[in-house]
């Protein structure tokens, strides 16, 4: 995770962020610790912390950075100037702590885990308005494993990881209207159970929630049915107010970058 | 009809991906070739195809393009050219690229262009400010101009092939003596008419034979009746056509007798001194000291015509360019728009302006011996058809297949 002690509205690049709509830095501040508190004592994640730099106020979506695989750091090409001043910061704080390096060829664009979730042993990669399709194919090279593209239909959900969420294995939280016919049938054959969420539901980015064993963490304000779906589900609810990072576009899932992919699927941020 | 190659590779038939590209065609109205297909055999395996899209106009071929680069199908040819700045005056970098003299596209800064003035053996020059792309042979090369290197990103196109029989198909079969001339030269008349019509050019190479065998006459008649557009010819041809016209002979030999004059070795030398006083054949047709043949026609008629010198040149004529490099550049300026060349009688100016044709010209290469005529077709002419005569009775037949 990276604390937003320098997390504003500075630039519009999707269509949650409106620079006529700032965010309140310390409400944002609390509401980050509040997560970081849940994540750390609540659900015992042991969190990393990448420092702060000013001028690049995205950095504190971490999701974005790239994707970890292992010791290896595969990072992101970031679609936008504005995000790319946040590659050498990232780099430079993977290599120092020890991961091994891998980039993706310069002219594919790649959003890290912002557009590749993991379903069971395979990657599911989100493509379009921030990932290039093509890229699927160098992921699939380095982790050796299938990786599927699926394209992106609704410029509101720019990244995969804020309109699908898997949930263990066999289960997964997804918006279907943001996918293309193809992209729903490719989900519909990877999931065995899918958790459909309403649009409402998904403009409040339920599907960008932290899943830590049986518990997610996501933005309050879902509506019952869904909790009542998730719960019968098995699955602990921990919902906490996240609204000034909605204003960027980004919500629980976005603030955490997985470090290791364990079978009791303990998070590292 | 426009076409392109694209391959696409990953994980392309789980992902539904494959599927998804060829529906995208087809909803553009575009159709597809599979090439190739190679399938993973385990999950964790890529695949990877190639597909050949076919769409009725260019525009929409890159609208077709555009949606599917999308989905990762990408051009083969997707990389820009290579560009390397010559070091030197007159050389090319080391891993230039060198032309053939088919049509050519290169892609620069993302877009196809056609490089200009394609001919056989060159190099290409790109100028970036405006992405221009020409032909440059070795000698025209600038210190610091910027060459195309490589082989990535260059395209050269096949020329297609007629579907009706066409006069110049006949170079498909060996070049031979033992061909039906008179049609082929009625045909090859049609195809001049053709070309005048169409506002193209008619180029016309020759040698001195041409003058000695009495075949000066038609080739003039060729000339006032508007055939031809451009003459390239050496010192040789020039100086015999006026020797004939001055006295009468060729080479002394008196071309409505065929007999030898006394003393008639030596006129040759007088008609090239006597041009040399004069400053030149336009000067000699002005001044109506040159008033008949084939160099007076092209005066007459405003016909350019080049003639190139050589070693073995008596004199020469003031209008000889003696410095092979600008007589290059000379021939070159003339073939801008020329659609089709007749090359008779002559072996070293007919190889060297084949060499400076596009493939898309065609040729007519008229020679008495067999071995000039397949030298020229084997220089990678394409489009060319092959006599075996001689060159006064070619011209002689040419002249009545145009009512001239």
């Amino acid at each position: 995770m990276c604390r937003p002690a320098f997390y504003s509205i500075a630039y519009e690049i999707n269509p949650w962020m409106s620079l006529k709509r700032q965010a309140n830095r310390a409400r944002a501040r609390l509401q980050w610790a509040r997560l970081h508190q849940i994540l750390t004592r609540q659900l015992g994640v042991r969190v990393r912390l990448l420092p702060p730099r000013a001028g690049v106020p995205d950095l504190v979506f971490t999701a974005n950075a790239g994707l970890v695989h292992g010791r290896t750091f595969i990072r992101s090409n970031f679609r936008f100037a504005q995000r790319r001043k946040e590659e050498p910061i990232i780099e430079a704080y993977f290599r120092r702590s020890g991961y091994r390096l891998a980039a993706l060829p310069h002219r594919y664009g790649f959003e890290g885990e912002g557009d590749a979730l993991w379903m069971g042993e395979t990657l599911l990669f989100g493509f379009r308005f921030r990932s290039d399709a093509p890229a699927h194919e160098e992921l699939a090279r380095l982790l050796k494993a299938r990786v599927l593209p699926v394209e992106l239909a609704d410029r509101r959900f720019y990244h995969l990881d804020t309109c699908f969420c898997p949930l263990d294995a066999q289960r997964a939280l997804w918006f279907p209207r943001a996918f293309d016919r193809y992209g729903r049938k490719v989900i519909e054959a990877l999931a065995a159970r899918l958790i459909p969420v309403t649009e409402a539901d998904a403009k409040r980015f339920a599907c960008n929630a932290i899943v830590v064993g049986k518990s997610i963490v996501l933005q309050e304000g879902v509506s019952a049915a869904l909790r009542r779906r998730l719960a019968r589900g098995g699955f602990r609810l921990v919902s906490l107010d996240l609204s000034e990072f909605l204003k960027a576009g980004g919500s629980a899932k976005c603030l955490v970058l997985q470090l290791n992919r364990s079978v009791d699927s303990r998070e590292g941020a | 009809m426009a076409s392109e190659v694209v391959q696409v590779r990953g994980h392309i038939i789980d992902s539904l991906i494959l599927p998804k590209v060829l529906d995208e065609i087809m909803d553009l109205e575009g159709t597809f070739e599979i090439l190739d297909i190679a399938i993973g055999k385990r999950k964790a395996d890529t695949s990877s195809a190639r597909l050949r899209i076919h769409a009725p106009t260019q525009r929409q071929l890159d609208q077709i393009l555009k949606r599917v680069a999308r989905l990762g199908a990408i051009s083969v040819h997707l990389r820009d050219v290579r560009l390397v700045r010559a070091a030197k005056e007159g050389v090319f970098p080391p891993a230039f690229y060198s032309t053939t003299n088919l049509p050519t596209e290169v892609r620069f800064r993302g877009r196809w262009r056609g490089v200009q003035h394609i001919e056989m053996d060159c190099g290409i020059v790109i100028k970036p400010t405006t992405g221009e792309a020409r032909c440059a042979p070795l000698a025209s090369i600038k210190k610091g101009d910027w060459v195309v290197c490589g082989s990535e990103g260059i395209k050269v196109m096949p020329l297609e092939r007629a579907r009706a029989a066409e006069v110049f198909q006949f170079m498909g079969s060996a070049v031979s003596s033992e061909k039906p001339k008179t049609q082929l030269i009625q045909r090859l008349a049609r195809e001049m008419r053709a070309m005048r019509r169409s506002g193209k050019k008619i180029l016309i190479v020759a040698g001195p034979a041409l003058i000695h065998t009495g075949g000066g006459p038609y080739l003039e008649r060729l000339i006032r009746g508007g055939y031809v557009h451009a003459l390239f010819a050496g010192n040789g041809l020039a100086t015999h056509d006026i020797e004939s016209a001055l006295f009468g002979t060729s080479l002394g030999v008196r071309l409505d007798r065929g007999e030898a004059v006394k003393d008639g070795h030596d006129h040759h030398m007088r008609a090239i001194n006597t041009i040399r006083n004069l400053g030149g054949i336009r000067q000699a047709v002005r001044r109506r000291v040159l008033r008949r043949g084939v160099m007076h026609a092209c005066v007459a008629r405003r016909v350019p015509f080049v003639l190139a010198g050589s070693v073995r040149d008596d004199g020469p004529l003031p209008d000889v360019v003696t410095d092979v490099i600008k007589a290059q550049d000379a021939m070159r300026a003339h073939i801008k728009d020329v659609g089709m060349a007749i090359m008779i009688a002559s072996t070293l100016h007919a190889i060297a302006t084949g060499n400076m044709l596009p493939a898309t010209v065609k040729t007519v290469c008229v020679d008495i011996n067999p071995a000039v005529v397949t030298k020229l077709a084997d220089r990678g002419t394409f489009q060319g058809i092959g006599i075996v005569s001689d060159s006064e009775s070619f011209l002689r037949e040419l002249t009545r297949a145009l009512h001239l």
